[in-house]
């Protein structure tokens, strides 16, 4: 509405004639869709070129790649709640602090003792916990998601600290140990990579077609809207933070599951690299708008340019000099795209 | 046969209170099956307040409320549209980014195992409605976003019928549309009621509530004045006196000003206007895909008027000369001065002012005070080294707002808290204490009640009269004939016909803007 003109110039040109409509409806938001995230995919496949040429040996090695799919996996599931809460219209800032408190909760001596599960539980109960929180106060509580996840942030990150009192705490259960080895696979992929393609799986099923996601869109878009569609926004907001969390936690166990230790430096800056992911990727960040395709493809970028960098024996300030190269680039792509699409 | 079926909807002494308001001061509403019911009303006399209460989006504090006879408590949205009540909300109705199938069934998606959407059963059913309403072109997958205003109307109306409904209230649904639409969603009406929906309108416009209403509900100050008046056989003036209080006998502007039509007044014609240098000129003024090259001389004292449909430039002409749009061609001169392009500094530098279509979102600061708003771009003017004296910045806004008799009669009233109507005199205001030359004005009494609209055409006058130019843009062609000197009307882009507005009437702009049989 703020845009008169484009509205009233659709107006005066027949719409989409019949014969497409006949074509099959889902085809024309779909490609719109895939226009957006084709960009990046140019930009991945650009990365690869690079990485190829420039360590042609060491880049394109089954191990590399296997490397690049692992460490994509930790930041891709927080990504993927991050995705949600944006598409909502929120911001989650304390995932970073979520994922360090979540897994030096459950890498303590007492947690250890219940093995294997007990400290898979711990990581996603804490994680829920700690979303829990967070969806009460910017729901019920009426607080703006940006303060209400800062606050969990300071206060996730002073827990963590307090419960290790600084110390790196060791994993001794081999059960979780067995599956962080790099020969280790579950149905021919490493476990975590097939953890993240699960958890990149359901969230674009939920996303996409179902009506949680459904409303996740609305009240993200339109919350007014969405609360006079009979909606209760409220417990979608605190479904929204919960889900966030319950990432954070899984994310936790896997990191726990690579590095075979818990420690309350975890996650260190993980919101900006989830939230810079899923932008990116497409979503938009006011909410209303989200592609879980997008956010994965935005990890992926990601981590291809710190492996690509780091095979090169470049410093990581270069690193980070790259990524706000790209996000600016991403973003600015995405603009023209959508003006055209939109013209 | 049983003598009398109880109503649909009983509505009975009902109070809603809000801090510092009674909204609701004990209204009674009764609708029957099957028939339009209007509500009439100024702003502030409780329509949109009542119609939450209807929709479960308000609880009153008292009242009952019975629906087919039992006594119900709407509770929620979801309770009402259980019970077969809809609501088509005059905005904030629809979500933008989902499609147009997706913001029929939001809320009650159709689905298997209550989990997953079924896209394909949601498709074809939204796809059948906008069938039933008369718009088969409105694809299901469609973005909302791309839609036009009328179409989302269309939209909104096809949600409503996605649930069992009973009743269907509809707050302003005309406001957007064009005269044709409006006829379409006559008729879209008409099917409804016949098959046992009843309706409840909500319009400022009279002479459509004559149309299409069966009976009339006057609300004023919170409470009902009268209840179920026939609406076609109600005299006019007993209407708008029940909602006024008082006797405005006139309702449209052309009447409100009979001396426009006495020859003499300069304006009308360019014999009796020669003598005053236009202040504002466009020479073959144009934008691609938007309008046609124009040109337009306006002169001290002058009212022209845009007559056209939306989507026929109108807005984009006012937006060009105003700089916020950059022109394909053709340039923008003030006192034979050129603007620079596309600028609206220069313009407002210049002398322009515009009051434009969405003032809430595209004018006002809405949580600030109505000073803040009114010394908005003259605030170099009230600081020395930028401290702002906010004395001499309170006094300038007061003066300028007393001038067009704004109300409440304090400068650090919220600007949200005004009506419509007041809400435009400080962005008027504004324009005045900047000291503009030309006033471009985009619909200037959109969502202001009949008593307020007299007052703004009155000021309207005055401010023309005291030697500003000013620019009308209007879709309610007697507004535009009863306050423009010379009016313009636009067909797709293009100035079809100019003439002195007292040369022309509402039919003869009708079939020019819907290019019609009648020739020339």
């Amino acid at each position: 509405m703020t845009q008169p003109a484009p509205t009233a110039r659709r107006d005066a040109q027949p719409s989409a004639g019949p014969q497409n409509r006949e074509l099959g409806g889902r085809r024309p938001a779909g490609l719109r869709a895939d226009a957006r995230n084709l960009s990046l995919l140019g930009v991945l496949a650009a990365l690869i070129v690079v990485g190829g040429l420039t360590r042609p040996d060491q880049f394109l090695a089954a191990s590399n790649l296997q490397l690049v799919l692992t460490q994509a996996s930790v930041i891709g599931v927080v990504t993927v709640g991050m995705t949600f809460v944006i598409t909502g219209g929120g911001i989650d800032l304390s995932v970073g602090a979520i994922v360090a408190l979540a897994s030096v909760w459950a890498t303590t001596v007492a947690t250890q003792e219940y093995g294997f599960a007990g400290i898979l539980f711990t990581a996603a109960a804490v994680g829920l916990g700690c979303g829990l929180v967070n969806g009460l106060l910017i729901a019920y509580g009426g607080m703006a998601p940006f303060i209400a996840t800062l606050a969990m942030l300071a206060s996730a990150r002073g827990l963590a600290l307090q419960i290790t009192d600084g110390r790196t705490q060791i994993v001794t259960v081999d059960a979780v140990l067995d599956l962080g080895v790099p020969d280790a696979y579950v149905l021919g992929v490493p476990p975590l990579v097939l953890v993240f393609a699960a958890v990149t799986a359901i969230g674009w099923l939920l996303l996409n077609r179902t009506v949680f996601g459904r409303r996740t869109v609305a009240v993200g878009g339109n919350a007014e809207a969405a609360r006079l569609a009979g909606i209760d926004v409220r417990r979608q907001r605190l479904y929204l933070y919960l889900l966030s969390g319950l990432c954070c936690g899984i994310a936790a166990f896997l990191l726990i599951v690579l590095s075979g230790s818990g420690q309350n430096t975890n996650g260190n800056l993980y919101e900006l690299d989830a939230i810079a992911a899923a932008i990116i990727g497409g979503t938009l960040l006011s909410g209303g708008r989200g592609t879980i395709a997008g956010s994965v493809l935005g990890v992926l970028v990601f981590t291809t340019i710190t492996n690509i960098f780091a095979l090169n024996n470049l410093q990581s300030d270069v690193q980070q000099i790259a990524k706000g190269a790209i996000i600016v680039a991403a973003v600015l792509v995405q603009r023209r795209t959508l003006r055209d699409s939109a013209t | 046969m049983a003598p009398e079926p109880p109503p649909l909807l009983t509505m009975d002494g009902i109070v809603k209170s809000f801090p510092g308001v009674r909204a609701l001061d004990g209204v009674d509403l009764d609708v029957r099956t099957g028939e339009v019911h209007c509500l009439l009303g100024q702003n502030g006399a409780g329509k949109s307040t009542l119609i939450k209460v209807l929709s479960g989006a308000h609880q009153p504090d008292r009242g009952e409320i019975r629906w087919r006879g039992r006594r119900v408590a709407l509770s929620s949205p979801s309770a009402a549209m259980r019970l077969g009540i809809a609501t088509i909300y005059q905005e904030l109705d629809l979500v933008e980014s989902l499609t147009v199938a997706e913001n029929v069934f939001l809320g009650h998606e159709p689905t298997l195992a209550r989990i997953l959407v079924r896209r394909g059963r949601a498709h074809s059913a939204a796809a059948r409605l906008l069938a039933r309403l008369g718009h088969p072109e409105i694809a299901p997958d469609r973005p909302v976003a791309r839609l036009s205003a009328a179409q989302r109307q269309i939209v909104s109306m096809a949600r409503a019928l996605s649930h069992d409904v009973r009743l269907i209230v509809m707050d302003e649904p005309s406001a957007a549309l064009d005269p044709d639409e409006v006829g379409n969603l006559s008729r879209v009406i008409a099917g409804l009621t016949a098959g046992g929906v009843a309706v409840v309108y909500i319009s400022h416009r009279l002479e459509e509530i004559r149309r299409i209403g069966d009976r009339v509900t006057v609300l004023k100050d919170g409470r009902a004045v009268a209840r179920g008046l026939p609406a076609k056989q109600t005299p006019t003036h007993d209407i708008v006196a029940m909602m006024t209080g008082r006797t405005v006998e006139r309702l449209f502007p052309e009447r409100l000003f009979p001396e426009r039509l006495l020859p003499g007044r300069g304006g009308d014609g360019p014999a009796d206007s020669g003598a005053a240098a236009p202040v504002l000129t466009a020479e073959g003024l144009a934008r691609k895909g938007e309008f046609a090259p124009l040109d337009l001389q306006l002169r001290p004292g002058e009212i022209v008027g845009l007559a056209g449909l939306v989507g026929s430039g109108r807005s984009e002409i006012l937006e060009t000369l105003y700089g916020a749009r950059r022109p394909s061609a053709g340039r923008v001169l003030v006192n034979g001065v050129p603007l620079r392009p596309g600028s609206v500094r220069a313009a407002v530098r210049a002398g322009i002012g515009l009051a434009p279509e969405e003032r809430k979102s595209q004018a006002l600061l809405m949580l600030q005070s109505v000073t803040a708003n009114v010394s908005a771009p003259s605030l170099t003017r009230f600081s020395r080294g930028g401290w702002i004296d906010r004395t001499a910045e309170r006094n300038a806004a007061r003066a300028a707002t007393r001038d067009l008799s704004l109300r409440p009669d304090d400068p650090d009233t919220p600007v949200r808290t005004l009506s419509g109507g007041n809400q435009q005199k400080a962005v008027l205001a504004r324009w005045l204490l900047r000291g503009c030359r030309v006033l471009l004005l985009d619909e200037p009494t959109r969502g202001v009640d009949v008593g307020a609209r007299a007052e703004l055409y009155a000021v309207i006058r005055r401010l023309a009269d005291d030697g500003l130019a000013v620019l009308l843009v209007s879709s309610e062609i007697p507004e535009v004939l009863g306050l423009a000197d010379r009016v313009l009307v636009l067909r797709e882009g293009r100035v079809v016909h100019t003439a002195p507005a007292r040369e022309l009437d509402e039919h003869r702009v009708l079939d020019l803007v819907l290019e019609g049989s009648a020739t020339p």
